[in-house]
């Protein structure tokens, strides 16, 4: 999101530092740590240019690519259904959504950038199948309610996931975040009404819409991630300010959001075990299929494949595009400079 | 260590986007696109950064013409105003209670 071209690559050894001393760079690092320390005592921020420790950049660069690309994959979902969708109102709210996905996905990208990684790169790794992106969105949405059931559910995992994430402590993804969760809202709200009407039309209607709260509730339980004691990076980002809250912690609070619109819906959850529990002041729901969660993350999804591919062929399919925009700004800077010299 | 080369490989350069919200307010940094031209680096901020009426103008600017302060030398580079309290009005103390002062 910053101007990230304007010298040297944050932490990335320029010609000049090549020339100090060893000494130099060992006091700079040891400098700038301090400094880094300091920020995160006092729940400051770090911005680009920063030094900031190889191992806080590396987190970070995974995190935030990862989430860019859980956006621009999660737009296939939905875009699935826009041609199918039951009304031209519901079928504008529905390409307003998916250009939404896709205006997170770049505000993302620009602030993975800012850590020094070419956005074409990511985009690479992303269509290789190196990258990994939300295990949810290799799941796929059988019927319109599905419509309804993602943006309440899958949309409101990802605003109690993301909300904490405004205040991470790198300023540009928690830059990108806020303007991300201003338009979440939206999402989850035009899901819930989906649901809703369903709920009250023909009793085929209600039970499609069960149909599809059922099967995306433990799908989008899973999106907070693995339990805490199987979350090994989660102590790390903790302690760096970019996570607030424990992957059990977020999707405890979510369930209890949960129950109390489901009743709204006049839906259930596809859950018998889900209760508050008075010593822990905490909302609890039943277990999670975690083999499955790794599986599909893995690769091994319902859908993992033919997002990719789809992927790869919108990228091809656009290639052309790039390649005339690019030929015809090349066009309009010859001609003003031929312009410009007869003058 | 190997950090690769900024945006190697990109094939369009990075604009930097900033937007008026409304009149009367100055443009505020909004975040970075990629396009091959000016033209396309404005049409694609309007559908990057306004798409909810987030604002009445845009600038971009390439990234690499922005010129930055160095943040390494950000104590020395600002340490200027320090010790200076006497330019901010909390420095009079002596007016206090004074009416319209």
């Amino acid at each position: 999101m910053a101007a990230q071209t304007l010298q040297s690559v944050p932490g990335e050894p320029t010609a000049a530092r090549h020339e100090q001393s060893l000494e130099d760079a060992a006091r700079r690092d040891a400098e700038g740590q301090a400094y880094f320390d300091k920020v995160m005592a006092d729940d400051s921020r770090i911005e680009p240019r920063d030094w900031m420790p190889p191992a806080y950049r590396k987190t970070l660069l995974r995190q935030i690519s990862q989430h860019a690309h859980s956006e621009i994959i999660g737009m296939q979902p939905e875009a699935n259904w826009i041609s199918r969708a039951p009304s031209l109102k519901r079928k504008a709210i529905l390409m307003a959504k998916v250009q939404d996905e896709a205006g997170h996905g770049l505000y993302l990208y620009s602030a993975a950038e800012t850590l020094g990684q070419p956005r074409d790169q990511m985009n690479q790794d992303l269509m290789d199948g190196k990258a990994k992106y939300s295990s949810i969105f290799n799941y796929p949405a059988r019927t319109w309610a599905d419509m309804g059931a993602i943006g309440w559910m899958v949309d409101g995992a990802a605003i109690a996931n993301q909300v904490p994430l405004c205040r991470a402590s790198f300023g540009p993804y928690g830059r990108a975040m806020v303007r991300v969760c201003k338009e979440e809202s939206f999402h989850q709200r035009q899901g819930f009404e989906i649901l809703l009407e369903l709920s009250h039309g023909t009793p085929e209607q209600k039970q499609m819409a069960q149909d599809a709260v059922n099967r995306w509730y433990a799908p989008a339980l899973m999106m907070f991630g693995p339990p805490d004691d199987d979350s090994p990076n989660s102590k790390q980002s903790m302690a760096w300010n970019i996570k607030r809250f424990s992957n059990d912690e977020l999707r405890n609070r979510f369930v209890g959001m949960m129950m109390e619109q489901v009743k709204v819906l006049e839906l259930t959850l596809p859950d018998k075990d889900i209760r508050f529990n008075e010593d822990t002041k905490k909302w609890e729901h039943g277990p999670l299929d975690w083999d499955e969660f790794h599986e599909v993350l893995a690769g091994r999804g319902p859908c993992n494949a033919q997002r990719l591919e789809r992927r790869r062929e919108a990228h091809n399919n656009g290639t052309w595009v790039r390649e005339a925009a690019a030929a015809y700004a090349e066009k309009q800077s010859r001609q003003q400079a031929e312009k410009e010299s007869a003058a | 260590m190997t950090t690769p080369e900024p945006h190697a490989g990109n094939v369009w350069p990075i604009w930097e986007v900033f937007v008026r919200s409304s009149r009367g307010l100055s443009h505020v940094h909004a975040g970075s696109l990629h396009a091959p031209d000016a033209a396309m680096a404005l049409r694609n901020a309007r559908d990057l950064y306004t798409r909810r009426n987030e604002g009445v103008s845009i600038w971009v600017v390439p990234a690499d013409a922005i010129a930055s302060s160095d943040p390494d030398a950000k104590g020395a580079f600002f340490e200027s105003p320090q010790g200076k309290d006497y330019r901010h009005a909390t420095y009079y103390t002596k007016s206090e209670g004074v009416k319209h002062l």
